[in-house]
């Protein structure tokens, strides 16, 4: 995938090209090594330049398909998933996928196409104003409107995508610009008074914080995707082995700190652990580091922490004191902040009772489900899971009840494995975000754990998988309903099962047969385990169809509106 | 609370959608926002009138325009010593008995008529919001065919200048 790269000599140096080419010449000088796109009318002039440009593309069956792709990709590798939708049509099909890596900080740099400068805003055919529908799900939006524009705005896209909080950045390309010439200077200069994203934390705000753990008898770290977006997980261990500081992740923090760690507690939140969601009621010092106290997490807002000062380092000032009331604001990266921390080497809380009453209770209440019944655990899918691929795995999820028990039972040793839709929930996400992480890691195992519903909103994907030879698993978690909402129709709703159980479903397997990819059903746990094991000895896709317990409920769970002390369905 | 924040942003397409944005999602109400060029070619310069709950929200959609790329400078000024400025246009009925009476509020709030025909006045007045609702108020009875009003356009008084420093953020 090596580019060479034929940039200007010098600085200034002007040269001629059509909007295309100079978006070629942008790719490759951002290193691109893969486009996830679609073509239509608006964009056949890119499509043409890319038809011999060198730079591989991914053809997605559907434009949700490719932009999820683009973000399996960003969330492993870290560099923004390039996606290029047409116009329109392809434009609003790539809109959820926006919003789902903007609230999870997902770079992005998306390229659509519009109808031609002459007809914009005239409603001519295809056109869609995707600049003010994706408004308040990008980072930032531009439309370009000449040829010698495209070096300086993709440059500019790529920056603001990755840097600071990351996030989504589309250019809109009308097709005229694209093909027309201009003349411009391809490495120019990156000129964004506006954007200043800060890096360095405040020194007085690290001694503050400094000072507090020295004086906590409690303290707690919450540690959310910012630490996975700073790569700080070794700073992040650094510092909570120094200070003897026990450890919580959010859901999208998961792999973070690794959960065989002494000092690692579990997942904090609505389907956290017991042990996780008393330490954050309890604590006296909550320092959470890149997490953003989703309501999810926190439960009830009221009952959140009370008993606790709040330090925040985060990279995003809008984040800190947005939901919960921060005494100690730390504004800067993750990993710059914690290496800060760690240099300051403070005087260690007395912790000791602490974190043996937080042993008590990971010992008194650990994660448990009901194993009397002969069907297959969903849970105990999960185990299998990490059994046979030693808790190596790319793990990438759907979303539903599946995810919870993939979050809580597949434990994460280490960072960057674990791909889930977390802030927006998106059903649809798994398959293709698989495909993404797939080849961001080609010689990685990736499993892609999805629920029969969701499979089944995105399962075109499958002809990419096959094409490619992706040896993705693909385990169809099937509980033949709508699970989540399953569960909370039969605990909030009286078990009036409005419209989530199937009536009716597809066979998976014969589906997977014909896109050519192995397949195999499973009932029971013996069944599970010999096609497990089948699957993971065959390097090509595999898709299972695990059937599993259907009424089977996540627990333990926080009632809406209840607060984290208040689980329900812990270990009796 | 009434908040009044002022903003320094590029000239760009598209901003003035990307801050409007912002309140509307928190669903805070816009009161009023003025657009203009400011003294530096490029820049534009935005004052808006926002009504919210609390100090909180008001530094919750500072920070958030704040991290806009094509703004530059995001300042709340409520409370603080500023100049603020709102014009409004009013078009008021009048008859051979009251004309005379019409014009003697005029001077006092400084107002001026700008057009005059047989039924109606129009007068121009320039002020602090506070003061061209009183206006409006003593001109009510006397029938307001047509109102139109600026909203506030403001800066801090005294020697800053504010739109060429670079964007602060405020807690540090
Ligand atoms: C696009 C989308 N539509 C609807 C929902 C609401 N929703 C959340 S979980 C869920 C059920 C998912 O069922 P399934 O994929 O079978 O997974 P399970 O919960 O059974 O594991 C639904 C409908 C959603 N998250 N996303």
């Amino acid at each position: 995938m090596n580019q060479k790269t034929v940039l200007p000599e010098k600085k200034g140096e002007k040269t001629k090209k059509a909007g295309a080419d100079f978006l070629m010449e942008a790719l490759r000088n951002h290193k691109v090594e893969v486009i996830f796109g679609y073509p239509g009318g608006a964009v056949l002039p890119i499509y043409d330049k890319l038809y011999d440009a060198g730079i591989p593309h991914i053809l997605c069956r559907h434009e949700q398909g490719s932009i999820h792709a683009a973000e399996g990709y960003a969330r492993i590798t870290g560099k923004p998933g390039v996606v290029i939708a047409t116009s329109g049509p392809g434009a609003t099909n790539i809109v959820t996928g926006l919003a789902d890596a903007m609230i999870d900080s997902i770079p992005l740099v998306v390229f659509t196409g519009q109808v031609a400068t002459s007809v914009i805003g005239t409603d001519a055919f295809q056109e869609a104003d995707i600049l003010g529908i994706t408004t308040p799900i990008t980072k930032h939006n531009y439309q370009v409107r000449t040829a010698s524009d495209i070096p300086r705005i993709v440059k500019e896209a790529f920056y603001i995508a990755a840097s600071g909080r990351p996030g989504p950045v589309l250019i809109d390309i009308p097709k005229d610009v694209a093909v027309l010439e201009g003349e411009a200077d391809e490495n120019p200069e990156l000129y964004l008074p506006g954007y200043q994203p800060k890096i360095q934390p405040n020194y007085l705000q690290i001694r503050k914080l400094v000072e507090a753990v020295s004086g906590a008898k409690r303290p707690v770290i919450l540690a959310g995707a910012g630490v996975l977006h700073a790569k700080a997980s070794e700073s992040l261990i650094a510092y909570a082995e120094q200070q003897g500081i026990p450890v919580v992740n959010t859901l999208l923090g998961l792999g973070g700190f690794p959960a065989d760690h002494r000092l690692f507690i579990g997942m904090a939140g609505m389907h956290g652990e017991y042990a996780a969601n008393m330490a954050l009621s309890e604590c006296d010092l909550l320092i959470s580091v890149g997490a953003r106290f989703d309501d999810r997490l926190t439960g009830n807002l009221k009952h959140f922490a009370t008993k606790a000062t709040v330090a925040h380092i985060d990279i995003d000032p809008a984040e800190i004191g947005k939901n919960v009331p921060t005494k100690i604001p730390v504004v800067g990266d993750a990993k710059e902040a914690l290496s800060q921390l760690v240099e300051q080497n403070g005087k260690k809380a007395e912790s000791d009772e602490w974190l043996d009453q937080i042993s008590k209770w990971k010992a008194e209440y650990p994660l448990w489900y009901n194993t009397e019944s002969d069907n297959l655990k969903p849970q105990r899918v999960i185990e299998l899971l990490h059994e046979y691929t030693k808790g190596d795995a790319v793990v990438v999820t759907d979303v539903g009840q599946h995810q919870m028990w993939a979050a809580q039972y597949y434990t994460f040793n280490k960072p960057h494995a674990w791909v889930t839709s977390g802030g927006l929930g998106t059903m649809g996400f798994c398959v293709p975000a698989a495909i993404g992480a797939q080849i961001a890691e080609p010689e990685k195992t990736v499993i892609a754990v999805v629920g029969d519903a969701g499979f089944q909103m995105t399962s075109q994907e499958l002809a990419v998988i096959a094409e490619m030879k992706l040896p993705i698993k693909i385990i169809i978690v099937n509980n033949q309903a709508l699970g989540m909402v399953r569960q909370w129709q039969e605990l909030f709703y009286q078990e009036r099962y409005s419209h989530s159980l199937f009536p009716v479903q597809p066979s998976f397997v014969k589906l997977a047969d014909a896109y050519d990819i192995k397949a195999f059903q499973a009932s029971t746990e013996e069944e599970a385990k010999t096609v497990l094991q089948k699957a993971f000895a065959l390097n090509e896709p595999v898709l299972l169809d695990l059937r599993v317990e259907p009424g089977e409920n996540v627990y333990p769970m926080i009632a809406p509106g209840k607060g984290l002390h208040e689980m329900e369905g812990v270990k009796p | 609370m009434k908040g009044i924040i002022t903003l320094t942003v590029l000239n760009r397409p598209g901003v003035l959608n990307r801050i409007t944005n912002l309140f509307s999602k928190r669903s805070y109400n816009i009161e009023s926002i003025t657009v203009g060029h400011s003294e530096q070619e490029d820049i534009s310069r935005i004052t808006v009138v926002v009504q919210a709950e609390d100090e909180k929200d008001i530094e919750q959609i500072t920070k958030q325009l704040n991290k806009q790329v094509d703004i530059l400078k995001v300042s709340d000024i409520t409370g603080q010593s500023i100049v603020a400025r709102e014009l409004a246009l009013i078009k008021v009925a009048v008859n051979p008995q009251t004309r005379a009476e019409i014009y003697s509020l005029i001077e006092p709030f400084r107002a001026s008529v700008i057009d005059v025909s047989k039924d109606n006045l129009t007068i121009q007045i320039t002020g602090e919001s506070e003061k061209i609702e009183a206006f409006i108020e003593l001109l009510k009875p006397y029938g307001i065919k047509e109102l139109a009003r600026t909203g506030t356009t403001a800066f801090l008084r005294g020697m800053q200048r504010s739109s060429q420093t670079n964007k602060v953020v405020s807690i540090l």
